[in-house]
């Protein structure tokens, strides 16, 4: 998102929160949310696709709340006015082809209105078939879990997402020899694809309570936290809505003073830290191992100014119309220890694999008597962090920096066992030293750690890891 | 009304804002240029922050001050055994698409010669665009660190007298302007519609906004050019000088049947070069002598050859005349050692200016 973006949703919300009540409110925010799927969207060199793939997100919105919802449900006259929304603002933005001369709403020229009318029934059909097909066989639900997850691992790894972008330029007749990795870039897939996973697994093990179309949606695409989180959980998320909501001079205040905090944290303290921060062409270039520190402390830095400031910019909107986004990041740089840094670290991802991926995976490796339970807990925490890893980017370095991610979780369980025997910890100034060492060691773990996320190669990573340590 | 007390706040915050703009028209003469971290925190640059690529953790701003502010000259502290150096001049001097160490100031450092019993260390004070206007307002400032010598380098490309004022950091430095134009009694007009005289308005915080930006942008580009060494972006791709021509022989608007002397700016070079009793090298700077087509009509894209011709005689009569040290290194630099102008040499281009170059700052006392 940029200023103009944020400056409108601020703007926007600020109306909603103050003229919309109850029904009215949800709708709003519904309407606006699809909206800004397609306005918020970047521009990508195939023709028309930065229509095609908010749209894309938005069938994906449909169809999920289609296959988990109650049977007849979408006949409710609510859901059947959230419906109209849907395809209302995707037809309008298709329409703005002909109502402006330059594009307003997507980056390049919408597709024929012809096109997005076949579009929507084409959607139709597909929901049709995948809710008829779900009310018949359970397995639809996991199929629809493997197909978001297909989705995503296309979208992660720079190989797929090249032979993607090859293929759909081969299909629509365009050179394939500037296609690129970063063709098809899809926002805020990662974060629409595991709500909607979440929304499906609960639906599968029974958790899910039943969510209107307009709630569902909403919740998926909710403006502010569309492009960069928090991920929150549907049933929270949905408690918001319905609560009865008028935008006071206090929300007013307390949201404001997030969004200018989180404003100042993105653009004008991680803006600048970007200027100096580690990137493939510094590592290369810096001299010396202390301006080898230097540059990575403020890609530390700028990568938790930037994350953060776009939570505090996101948490402040939602506050607007009166959702509350959980918190995503409380200090995480100031944890004694790698468990509580990651317990405040993009907390809602954290949660969410703890919840889908770490517990099942625990009880399923339980059941294995034979396997010792360091072992037990070693492969845990290096499954949850390489998932971790794997969300951010299928490539060497992302996995790296989960398993060292990883291997510091399990190293620090064992330290704290092992601690916890061997020193008196009832000891003040052993408290202490153990506090503040915790706080250095567990910052600079991160900051190395960061090496490998910040570049794009294991090679690069090693050589200013061994920079760092003076090695060459 | 929804937001009783949000009103009062929103007021606040407004009359503030609107105190501080106007506020900051009062300090629009305090130099805040001078207010640097390079020489303090950060090592000073070998040359002149100059470039918009990001790449090269350098950019361009206008300003005379902070220009200085970050340069190495600042913050070296003169020794007794230092023969300090200063080299005017435009782009080439400045060393598009070479290093610090490869550039004529890289060069004449590591040839370690002496003058006058003492250890020359060349300062690169050249800045890209073309204007001698701009190498004297450079030169004006650079007297303030006690220089020993002056070399200037300059090109027929640097008199046309409409283009004295097109160079951006001349535009926007109106006040420097007029002082030059009145210490240097230059027949220039202080009021000339193409410097930007700032009104009041522009004084204001808001449209200072992009300097100041600019200024703290300099700043964090101290990081990764003390980390890295790198001020600019060197492509290894670039387009080489054009060596064919069309059968022009046009330059601006110099007329073949007047003298050139009244047609160019030599008065501005004529102040710069007695603004000083330390002595000043003249040096006329190499360019690209073409053989491609047309080149019986034209030397380069840059000079029909009949204007560079009178041009060369002009100031080796006039140096004559004022008794000034001059070098007329015109066509020392064979043709396939430039690299993108007609006066970006290569680092071996270079090597042989710096050779010549180096020999007048050793015989300068002889």
């Amino acid at each position: 998102m940029g200023l103009t973006q944020i400056f409108a949703s601020i703007l926007t919300a600020s109306l909603v929160g103050v003229w919309m009540r109850g029904t009215p409110r949800i709708l709003s925010l519904l309407a606006l949310s699809v909206l800004a799927v397609f306005w918020f969207q970047p521009a990508v060199p195939l023709r028309s696709f930065d229509f095609w793939i908010p749209s894309l997100s938005i069938l994906l919105v449909v169809l999920v709340w289609f296959i988990t919802s109650n049977v007849g449900a979408w006949k409710s006259r609510h859901n059947l006015i959230g419906l109209a929304i849907i395809a209302g603002v995707v037809t309008l933005v298709g329409l703005t082809r002909y109502i402006f001369p330059d594009p307003v709403l997507t980056t390049s020229t919408p597709p024929r209105l012809i096109l997005v009318i076949g579009f929507i029934f084409l959607a139709a059909l597909a929901i049709i078939t995948f809710t008829t097909l779900s009310r018949r066989l359970a397995i639809t639900v996991s199929f629809a879990i493997i197909l978001l997850l297909a989705i995503l691992v296309i979208l992660k790894s720079p190989y797929l997402s090249l032979q993607l972008s090859i293929f759909l330029r081969e299909l629509t007749g365009r050179p394939t020899d500037t296609a690129s990795a970063l063709d098809f870039r899809w926002l805020g897939f990662s974060y629409i694809s595991f709500r909607l996973i979440h929304v499906l697994r609960d639906k599968q093990t029974g958790r899910l309570p039943e969510l209107s179309l307009p709630e569902f949606a909403t919740y998926v695409v909710f403006f502010p936290s569309l492009s960069a989180g928090p991920i929150d959980r549907a049933e929270r998320f949905a408690s918001d809505l319905r609560k009865e909501f008028h935008l006071t001079q206090d929300e007013t205040l307390l949201a404001g003073q997030r969004i200018v905090i989180g404003l100042f944290k993105k653009f004008v303290i991680a803006d600048a830290l970007a200027l100096m921060a580690l990137n493939d062409t510094l590592a290369t270039q810096v001299r010396t191992t202390g301006w080898m520190w230097i540059v990575l402390y403020a890609y530390t830095f700028q990568i938790y100014f930037d994350f953060s400031g776009y939570t505090d910019i996101a948490i402040g909107i939602a506050r607007l119309v009166g959702i509350k986004l959980p918190e995503n990041f409380t200090s995480p740089y100031t944890k004694p220890n790698i468990t509580q840094f990651w317990n405040s670290w993009h907390i809602t991802l954290t949660q969410w694999i703890r919840s889908y991926f770490f517990n099942p995976f625990n009880r399923w490796i339980r059941g294995y008597k034979s396997i010792p339970a360091w072992t037990m807990l070693l492969l845990g925490q290096l499954a949850t962090m390489f998932l971790i890893g794997l969300w951010h980017g299928i490539t060497v370095n992302f996995i790296l920096w989960g398993i060292w991610h990883g291997l510091g979780l399990f190293i620090q369980n064992r330290w704290s066992d092992f601690a916890k025997k061997r020193f008196n910890l009832a000891n003040p100034r052993i408290q202490t030293v153990l506090h503040v060492g915790g706080i250095l060691l567990t910052f600079h773990f991160t900051a190395l750690g960061w090496v490998f996320f910040a570049l794009s190669e294991p090679a690069l990573s090693f050589h200013v890891l061994m920079k760092l340590f003076g090695i060459t | 009304m929804p937001f009783p007390r949000l009103f009062p706040i929103l007021l606040k915050t407004t009359l503030l804002l609107v105190l501080f703009n106007f506020a900051f028209i009062l300090i629009s003469g305090f130099p805040l240029g001078k207010l640097s971290l390079y020489n303090k925190i950060f090592p000073g640059r070998e040359r002149f922050p100059f470039g918009e690529n990001q790449r090269g953790y350098n950019l361009s701003l206008f300003n005379l001050d902070a220009m200085f502010a970050a340069h190495v000259l600042v913050g070296t502290p003169k020794t007794d055994d230092e023969y300090r150096v200063i080299l005017i001049g435009d782009s080439s001097v400045w060393g598009t698409l070479l290093t610090p160490e490869q550039n004529l100031a890289g060069q004449l450092n590591s040839q370690n010669i002496s003058a006058c019993g003492k250890n020359v260390r060349a300062y690169n004070l050249g800045y890209p665009y073309i204007s001698l206007l701009q190498e004297l307002m450079i030169l004006d400032e650079a007297l303030k660190y006690q220089p020993d010598m002056i070399v200037w380098l300059t090109t027929l490309e640097s008199f046309p007298k409409e283009k004295q004022f097109g160079a951006p950091l001349v535009a926007n430095s109106p006040d420097r302007v007029k002082q030059l134009i009145t210490n240097y009694q230059l027949p220039l007009d202080p009021n000339d519609p193409a410097i930007n005289h700032p009104t009041t308005w522009d004084r204001t915080f808001i449209q200072q906004r992009k300097d100041l930006a600019n200024l703290i942008r300099l700043q964090l580009y101290g990081v990764p050019w003390s980390a890295t060494g790198i001020d600019q972006f060197y492509s290894a791709t670039y387009e080489r000088a054009q060596t064919d021509f069309d059968a022009d022989e046009s330059f601006y608007d110099i007329k073949q049947n007047k003298p050139l002397r009244d047609q160019l700016s030599l008065d501005i070079l004529d102040a710069g070069l007695h603004a000083t009793n330390i002595p000043i090298v003249l040096v006329n700077e190499p360019i690209l002598v073409s053989n491609g087509k047309n080149s019986d009509i034209r030397y380069n894209f840059f000079y029909p050859r009949w204007a560079y011709d009178e041009y060369r005689v002009m100031l080796s009569e006039y140096t004559a005349q004022q008794n000034i040290p001059y070098l007329d290194l015109w066509d020392l630099v064979p043709m396939d050692e430039f690299t993108n102008s007609g006066v970006h040499l290569t680092p071996f281009g270079e090597s042989l200016l710096a050779e010549q170059v180096g020999d007048a700052i050793k015989n300068i006392c002889e």
